[in-house]
Parts: structure tokens; sequence; C-alpha cells
């Protein structure tokens, strides 16, 4: 029976290419996670749950997220994600509702197993009016980007412990569809038009990750007797900032530090993350991210979890 | 629109409740003999690798070279029978130095995954 599986699956390589078997987050012997606040530079069959707490300048906001990620080619595919938030602003009462959808696409141009890099390049669109009125954006927004890994396993011997290290990034503007909104009122009483004006600007989002891989220290430079679950953690701080473009806000950046611990499996991988503002713009208190991952493409290799064309 | 947004959280909850059902996954190594990056003093016999999941044997492979690049294993790296999670290979008697173990395996599911490590005989 092992010898008539072997030959089924060698059939099966064969046919569908033993080069395009690689797994999610994958250069060379780097695995990548997926990364909690940063977007990660890779494509795979990916279902990412997150809880994101903070409180901002002007409310506090707690947000779920659902974030799909479908392999169309190994190379190419698409995302789209969704959240409900629960925002708390410090004048007036609650708000719920869902966000605008995103939809977005990244193809993932170049990979190099020996130095454990991968650059893509990406396309999102929040689909203005797709979410609640009173939390989403009545306009859309596209955001163009490029995404890379980089690991540090091609460093001498005589920095071996440092192999462990990789860093990834991004950058990207964020355009949207209409530069101001303007809300016209009425007052019931005097009967008097007012009109408030809300600017829209353009913003650049980027952001690093820096990340030490427990699993590749022990399993490709120094078994240094780590045990479950610490042999799979990657201790990692993530910088996701955002800075204004036009519209009177220029150069003014806003972003949190978020020290945190991923953890990760077969099939999934969990993530928490400390989100500390970096100025007084973003916030005075700290926020709290978490994260639960499932890897589909591990999850159900032979039907969902695999890219539509090879 | 709400249709897209209904079919991301009911393919969620039914991802989330499928998690336990499934079996498969690519492999990562657990332990090794010799260890990664350890310094021994008798030549070893064999290297073997134990990974967290059951191998292929036929795409499975370990070769174990010296600094100079040379292959010194015996060339007849495998899967053992008896444990899938096990790969393992033949040494000769080895003169000190510094060995280098690559290997390069397939989990059931068809993932591939590689790697490699030192060790250094004194």
């Amino acid at each position: 029976m092992s010898a008539f599986r072997s030959i089924l699956l060698l059939a099966a390589l064969i046919l569908v290419g033993t080069s395009q078997a690689w797994p999610h987050g994958f250069a060379g012997k780097r695995f990548f996670p997926a990364t909690l606040a940063v977007d990660d530079p890779f494509i795979s069959d990916e279902l990412s749950l997150e809880m994101n707490h903070i409180r901002e300048p002007d409310q506090v906001s707690n947000e779920f997220s659902v974030a799909y990620s479908k392999r169309i080619t190994p190379d190419f595919g698409f995302e789209f994600s969704e959240a409900y938030q629960h925002l708390e602003p410090n004048q007036g009462g609650s708000k719920n509702g869902f966000d605008n959808l995103d939809v977005g696409m990244k193809y993932q141009f170049f990979l190099s197993a020996v130095h454990e890099t991968i650059l893509s390049v990406g396309f999102d669109a929040e689909l203005g009016g797709t979410g609640s009125g009173n939390v989403a954006d009545s306009f859309s927004t596209l955001s163009p980007g490029f995404f890379f890994g980089k690991g540090f396993g091609d460093l001498p011997e005589s920095m071996k412990f440092l192999r462990p290290f990789a860093i990834t990034g991004m950058i990207g503007p964020n355009i949207p569809t209409r530069s101001s909104n303007v809300t016209t009122t009425i007052d019931p009483v005097t009967g008097d038009i007012s009109q408030d004006s809300e600017r829209n600007p353009t913003t650049l989002s980027w952001g690093l990750t820096f990340q030490y891989n427990l699993q590749y220290l022990q399993s490709y430079v120094e078994d240094v007797g780590l045990k479950a679950p610490f042999n799979r953690m990657i201790p990692i701080v993530e910088l996701p900032l955002t800075t204004c473009l036009n519209l009177g806000c220029n150069g003014q950046t806003t972003g949190t530090v978020n020290p945190g611990i991923i953890w990760f499996g077969k099939y999934v991988q969990l993530g928490a993350e400390a989100q500390i503002p970096i100025n007084q713009r973003t916030g005075n208190h700290v926020g709290v991210l978490l994260q639960l991952h499932f890897f589909i493409d591990d999850l159900f290799p032979q039907s969902i979890g695999r890219p539509i064309f090879r | 629109m709400w249709m897209l947004r209904i079919a991301i959280i009911t393919f969620s909850l039914l991802s989330a409740v499928a998690t336990p059902l499934c079996a498969w996954a690519h492999a990562f190594p657990d332990h090794s003999n010799p260890s990664v990056g350890s310094v021994i003093t008798v030549s070893p016999a064999h290297v073997r690798i134990w990974f967290d999941g059951a191998l292929e044997p036929i795409f499975s492979t370990l070769q174990v070279r010296n600094t100079s690049g040379q292959r010194v294993d015996q060339g007849d790296g495998h899967v053992d029978e008896s444990d899938k999670t096990l790969l393992e290979g033949s040494l000769p008697p080895l003169s000190p130095g510094t060995y280098h173990v690559f290997w390069s395996v397939v989990a059931r599911d068809g993932h591939r995954t590689e790697g490699d490590y030192t060790f250094t005989l004194h």
C-alpha cells in the first residue's frame, strides 16, 4: 500500500510539478509567518481572524476582522477582508457595523531560496459604500503596494546566530476616490444651512517587521534545547506606519510599534502583539492585537488549498 | 456585496470547524543526531533526523558533505521503514572537521521542505 501511495504521489507531482509544491510563506528553508499588522510579502491560501483593540485620541476602537486569500496560480492570488467595528467615540454614543469590504490581489514576482528573499506587488481596493454608514467611508480607497521579505540565513558562519533573523516590509500609497466629504445640515429651528467639509488626504502606508525565528535557530543553526511550544515561536516587532501626503497634513505620521509573539503549528498560527503608539497623534494608550490564522494549503492540500492553475 | 461578506464569514467558520478533521501538513525537523550545530568527539555511524510528520520515502533525500563540498556519506539516505518520521543515512569513519548535512523531504500532502545544518567532529 505504501509503494502504491508513493507511485500515486509520484504521478501527481510529475503532473503538477514538484517545484510548485512549496507551502505558504517559504523561501527555501525560511518560513515567513503571516504578520498581524504589516501585510506580508507572499500569496497563499490562508484565512486569518484578528481582534484589534486600541484607544485612539478621539475614540476607543474594537475591530474583529476576517481575511481570506486564495491563490489562482502559485504566484498570484486574490485577497478579501472584512471587519466588524465597535467604536466608542469620546463624545456621543457607541457605533457598530461592518467596515467597507476590501478586495485585493498580489503577485509574487521574485523568490530566491538561497537568499531567502521574496518580492511581490499588490493592489488593494477598499470599496466605498459597502460597509455600514456609521462606521465606514462612503468613498473608495485604492492602494497599490510593494512588499518584500528577506531572511538572513546567508550570513557567514561567524554570524550564525543572526541567521534566524528576518525582515519584511511594505510601502504603498492609499488614494481616496474623493478628496473631501461635504455634509450639509439644516437647523430645524432657525432653518440655517451649514456645511461641514471633511478632507480625505492621500496617505502613504509603510511598515517593517523584525522577526527572530526560533524554529530556524533550532533546526538549521544550533539545537539550543528548546522544547514545545518555544521551538515554534517567532518573537517579532512590527511597525505599521502611515504618513499623510497632502491636504494640509503633509508629513504627519501615525503608527504603532508592535512587539509580540507568533507561534506556528502545522495547520494554524497564533499571534499576539501589543500596540504602542509612536506619538500623541496616534494615541496615548497601548492596544492589543490578536490573531488566529489557518493555513488552508495544509488543511486542504488536495482541494481548496491548492492554486486553481499550476 | 452582502453575499460576499456572508460567504467570507461562513467559510471562516467552516474552516475553523474542519481543522481537527485534517491530518496532513508539511514536515519540519524535530530533532537530529548528531544534533544541529553540535561539537562531538566520536565519529557518528549515522546521521538521523526526526521530523514532526510522516515522510514520503521516494522524494526524501539526505547528503553529508565536508568543508570541501565532497560528499562523505554512504549514499544510502532513506526514510526508516518502521518510523516514517525518521530520515537517516550511514557514514564511514570521519576525520576531524566540520560536516554539512543537507536534507530534502516531502510530506504526505506533497509539500516539500528542505534544510541543512552542520556538526563538528573534534
